[in-house]
């Protein structure tokens, strides 16, 4: 135990004592949270609209003011022919152009139906996916604003027109408010990367420097020299943890539910895992540029494969059972349940327990792994 | 001299896949005596020394390094010896106190023994005004002396200096040497690697390693008598020579 607190010590000092890595500890991180968090949104806006008014009657001037009033589109321009519109669609400064035929209020009115072209830039599926909705909302309701009016018009019995209004109602984050679902999701990310890479390099850096040898010459124990070295790292893990949530609920006045206790209860868990990881990847390189490299390779994967940027269960089956190794996965569903949701530890246990048993295995790995004789 | 044997090795090798380092070496270390381990750049002397401290496990062969074999007591071994690397291995970034703290403290040593150890090593060094000073900011001949009175800090039986002076200067190399001396008077053991053949004529007795083998042990008197020479330079030379 005396020499763990020695060990820890040092690496305090080290840590401290390091100008060029302090601000990339303490500094960075919430810069990269401010600005990820403001700027990583799934929110298609200022969608670039154009159209061809064909009609140029009463009805088509009011389709066109529904989108000029929607927050979401960008009128640009109303084109002369579609090849026009085609030209700068090509040119990539138009996203939508709305195509409204000829005789488009007679058809309406006389045979209460007509059609509408709509050309969207799918080079995103995901934000073309997004537009085609929003166009479809807006064209909806402009639908039932006219049936009701033609009713009126044209209808001399009683029968009244049929509205129907579907207003949703969405739970958890009812003003959909997406920095209310990336803040929790970038501090795991900041909290997992800054460990991991700090821990890899940690112990490459003794090895590159030649004072691993001496340390492997003392009688120190391994596991006293794992412990006091992974230590700092996960008192930081946990230092980061908590001046990313004052952030999360002061700048961005994310509300947290559930118990603060249980997000710290878990990431303690999970920050061995992290620590685990980087012992392993250190114990198989030689060199801090090595063990960037494979930090970096598992990093890109977990962020990417987390359901933080892309939901889970829109993946393919395999990719979904390949997120089951990954940590960041449960900490991105834990800390969202827990800070949304108001999770309980019974909601959270199953996840808890797993990444648990990932903490144990991983370390046991690690600590099997690291050789004080070749 | 006592006839004691402190560090025992009997056909001791080490093979790194078909290249064989170390080729079946035996010989003894006697209590308290300044045994020199020469050799040229690659002759194995590194590798076997790795052996003999336990951060390399043998081939084949027999170790006891101060009763333990360092097979299955490597832990053992390690309290009782110190070691000094060629690669300068204190923290360059942690100022002299810090590194003999942490040192200090990863041997076992107690807060009062640390302190009372630290004032004792720094006045001899004459580095009480440096004391809160980096590592990093030392003389290489500072540093060097700092490191071996730290291998000694928890008092081993053997100490083990692989190429101790490499890059320092005549004087401090000479100062050095006296430390040395005055830590084997103290009966501590000295297993010193080198390819200064001055220093060799310091040692007790020197062993020559070519190639892996054990070409010579011997007092530096006997082994210059034997191969008819004036220096151990030349000693070393001729064996060398044969195996060209």
């Amino acid at each position: 135990m005396r020499t763990i607190l020695f060990i820890i010590q040092k690496e305090f000092r080290q840590i401290f004592r390091n100008k060029a890595m302090l601000p990339i500890i303490f500094v960075l991180p919430f810069i990269q949270l401010l600005i990820l968090s403001n700027a990583a949104s799934f929110e298609v806006k200022n969608i670039q609209f154009s159209y061809i008014d064909n009609d140029h009657s009463a009805a088509s001037r009011e389709l066109i003011s529904k989108f000029q009033s929607s927050d979401y589109f960008k009128i640009i321009g109303n084109f002369e022919s579609k090849k026009e519109a085609n030209l700068q669609m090509e040119k990539g400064k138009v996203d939508v152009i709305l195509e409204i035929p000829n005789h488009f209020e007679r058809n309406l009115l006389t045979e209460k139906k007509t059609t509408l072209s709509v050309s969207i830039n799918a080079i995103d599926g995901a934000a073309a996916g997004v537009e085609n909705v929003y166009i479809t909302q807006i064209i909806a309701s402009f639908n039932q604003k006219i049936q009701s009016e033609l009713y009126q018009y044209n209808d001399n019995s009683f029968v009244q027109p049929q509205n129907i209004v579907t207003i949703p109602s969405f739970w958890y984050n009812n003003t959909l408010n997406y920095k209310t679902l990336m803040v929790p999701g970038i501090l795991v990310l900041l909290v997992t990367m800054l460990t991991l890479f700090l821990s890899a390099m940690n112990i490459v850096r003794e090895k590159e420097i030649g004072t691993l040898e001496q340390i492997n010459v003392t009688p120190i124990k391994k596991h006293q020299f794992i412990i006091g070295k992974l230590f700092p790292f996960w008192v930081l893990g946990l230092m980061i943890l908590t001046v990313g949530l004052l952030i999360a609920r002061i700048v961005f006045n994310i509300p947290i539910l559930g118990n603060i206790g249980l997000i710290y209860l878990f990431t303690s868990v999970y920050l061995l895992v992290i620590l685990g990881i980087g012992l392993f990847i250190s114990n198989y390189t030689e060199t801090q540029q090595q063990a960037m490299f494979i930090a970096w390779f598992f990093t890109v994967i977990f962020i990417l494969m987390s359901g933080l940027f892309t939901p889970i269960e829109s993946m393919p089956t395999w990719a979904q059972q390949l997120t089951l190794f990954n940590p960041i996965r449960y900490f991105v569903e834990i800390i969202r349940m827990v800070m949304l949701k108001g999770a309980t530890f019974s909601d959270i246990s199953r996840p808890f327990f797993i990444i648990a048993i990932y903490a144990f295995i991983i370390n046991g790995f690690a600590v099997w792994s690291y050789k004080k004789t070749n | 001299m006592s006839q004691e044997k402190i560090i025992e090795v009997k056909n001791l090798s080490k093979k790194f896949g078909s290249f064989t380092a170390v080729d079946n070496i035996s010989f003894d270390v006697y209590k308290g005596e300044i045994f020199g381990f020469l050799g040229a750049n690659g002759a194995g002397k590194t590798t076997a020394m790795k052996m003999l401290i336990g951060i390399s496990r043998p081939t084949s062969g027999e170790v006891t390094v101060a009763g333990y074999d360092v097979k299955t007591a490597a832990e053992m071994v390690k309290k009782s010896i110190g070691y000094m690397s060629q690669r300068f291995s204190m923290y360059d970034d942690l100022t002299i106190k810090e590194n003999i703290t942490f040192f200090g403290g990863i041997y076992g040593l107690s807060r009062n023994k640390i302190k009372e150890k630290t004032a004792q090593l720094v006045s001899e060094l004459g580095l009480e005004d440096a004391v809160d000073k980096l590592v990093g900011d030392l003389p290489l001949g500072w540093k060097q002396k700092l490191s071996f009175s730290v291998a000694l800090l928890h008092e081993p039986k053997i100490v083990f200096l692989d190429e101790p002076t490499g890059g320092v200067d005549p004087i401090t190399r000479r100062q050095f040497w006296e430390m040395i001396y005055a830590e084997a008077h103290k009966g501590t053991t000295i297993f010193v690697t080198t390819h200064y053949m001055d220093e060799a004529e310091y040692c007790d007795r020197v062993s020559i390693m070519v190639e892996g083998h054990i070409e010579a042990l011997d007092t530096p008197k006997n082994l210059k008598q034997q191969f008819n020479v004036e220096s151990m330079n030349d000693v070393f030379l001729k064996l060398a020579r044969n195996v060209e």
